[in-house]
């Protein structure tokens, strides 16, 4: 279990978390929305150790998240990290090297999976094939807790598709679980069990999708926005 | 390609009633097996969690079977289909009775203008 207990945080004196407290339990899709510049990415460093918090604390089965924590997580940049003139295969290599987890058979499943080529350069591909490349080397560790900030920014609803089939396909479901920050909420609420809401330095909503239409008979993402407007 | 939902109702839920949609026209058949759980997940794009839900709803009107280390089958008993069916029937009844209610039609109006179709 990943938990977030009483966490506050600010960067340049400018408060971003505000006793922020959450828990993140194995076996679930979990998605975090919010308007851009509300923190998403900073509350995703946070989890992955990359950020510290000024008070309160990150905990995974109790012990403290730090950045030597990358172990127990498989974290998804927003940004491209990965050397334009590497191939995929490369970028596989680059990652057997640096996580003991990581399969590069499952990697190379993967990328078969989503049709994406591991031989040819990142800068011969299209975004949407790099994002794919990007996908494949996540999915090929093995860990209990997957981060993705933006995993389908910016993609066609075709790449999309794939992305979220891979996610389905490779994530042990009573093993592991997915943390996504996105904003095509609509697109990719059937795939998630829960969604958290950020907003004004708080965790304005945290609810279980399913549970909200089977109880209210509404459109829960609408009904989530709502209750904090 | 994978599913699509509105978005007011439960997605298990749903899914539950395209297969029993499924069952009643019978492309479904008696004794077919259903996909693994994470098969059925990738295909319609849904969460896993979700899925399991639908086979526990289907198993639970005794829809389906699962045998132990098989996977889900389709019920080989015809009572439970028939039973499905004829649910159908009196919701789909229900449902029409209640869009012509909203729109002030009396039962007897239509149930005449249904009889003159049907001859005609």
């Amino acid at each position: 279990m990943l938990h977030v207990r009483n966490v506050s945080f600010s960067y340049r004196k400018q408060l971003i978390f505000k006793d922020i407290t959450a828990q993140f339990p194995i076996g679930k899709i979990i998605g975090i929305a919010g308007a851009n510049g509300c923190g998403k990415s900073t509350f995703i460093r946070l989890l992955t150790g990359m950020l510290q918090p000024d008070t309160g604390e990150i905990l995974l089965y109790e012990d403290r998240v730090t950045r030597t924590s990358c172990k127990q997580f498989a974290y998804l940049p927003d940004i491209d990290l990965f050397y334009a003139d590497n191939t995929g295969e490369e970028v596989f290599t680059f990652y057997q090297s640096q996580f003991a987890d990581f399969s590069i058979e499952k990697a190379r499943q993967a990328a078969d999976y989503l049709q994406v080529s591991t031989t040819a350069k990142l800068q011969k591909l299209s975004k949407g094939k790099r994002a794919l490349v990007k996908m494949a080397a996540t999915l090929g560790r093995n860990v209990p807790y997957y981060i993705m900030d933006e995993p389908f920014s910016g993609l066609d609803p075709m790449v999309r598709e794939s992305l979220i089939r891979g996610l389905i396909q490779f994530i042990e479901p009573d093993t592991q679980t997915i943390i996504l920050s996105t904003h095509e909420i609509y697109e990719v609420e059937p795939v998630l069990d829960a969604l958290m809401v950020i907003k004004d330095q708080q965790i304005i909503a945290y609810e279980t999708l399913e549970d909200i239409r089977d109880e209210l008979q509404k459109d829960a993402v609408a009904w989530l926005k709502s209750q904090h407007q | 390609m994978t599913m699509d939902f509105v978005r007011d109702r439960p997605i298990y839920l749903q899914i539950t009633d395209k297969l029993c949609g499924e069952l009643i026209e019978g492309t479904l058949q008696p004794g077919d097996k259903l996909p693994s759980v994470r098969e059925y997940a990738v295909t319609t794009g849904v969460n896993v969690n979700t899925i399991q839900r639908v086979y526990k709803e289907l198993e639970m009107m005794a829809l389906t079977e699962t045998k132990r280390g098989q996977g889900t089958f389709v019920t080989e008993n015809h009572a439970a289909i028939v039973t499905l069916r004829e649910n159908m029937k009196l919701r789909l009844i229900e449902q029409f009775f209640t869009d012509i209610t909203a729109l002030g039609f009396t039962k007897d109006e239509m149930i005449e203008a249904i009889q003159k179709e049907v001859t005609k």
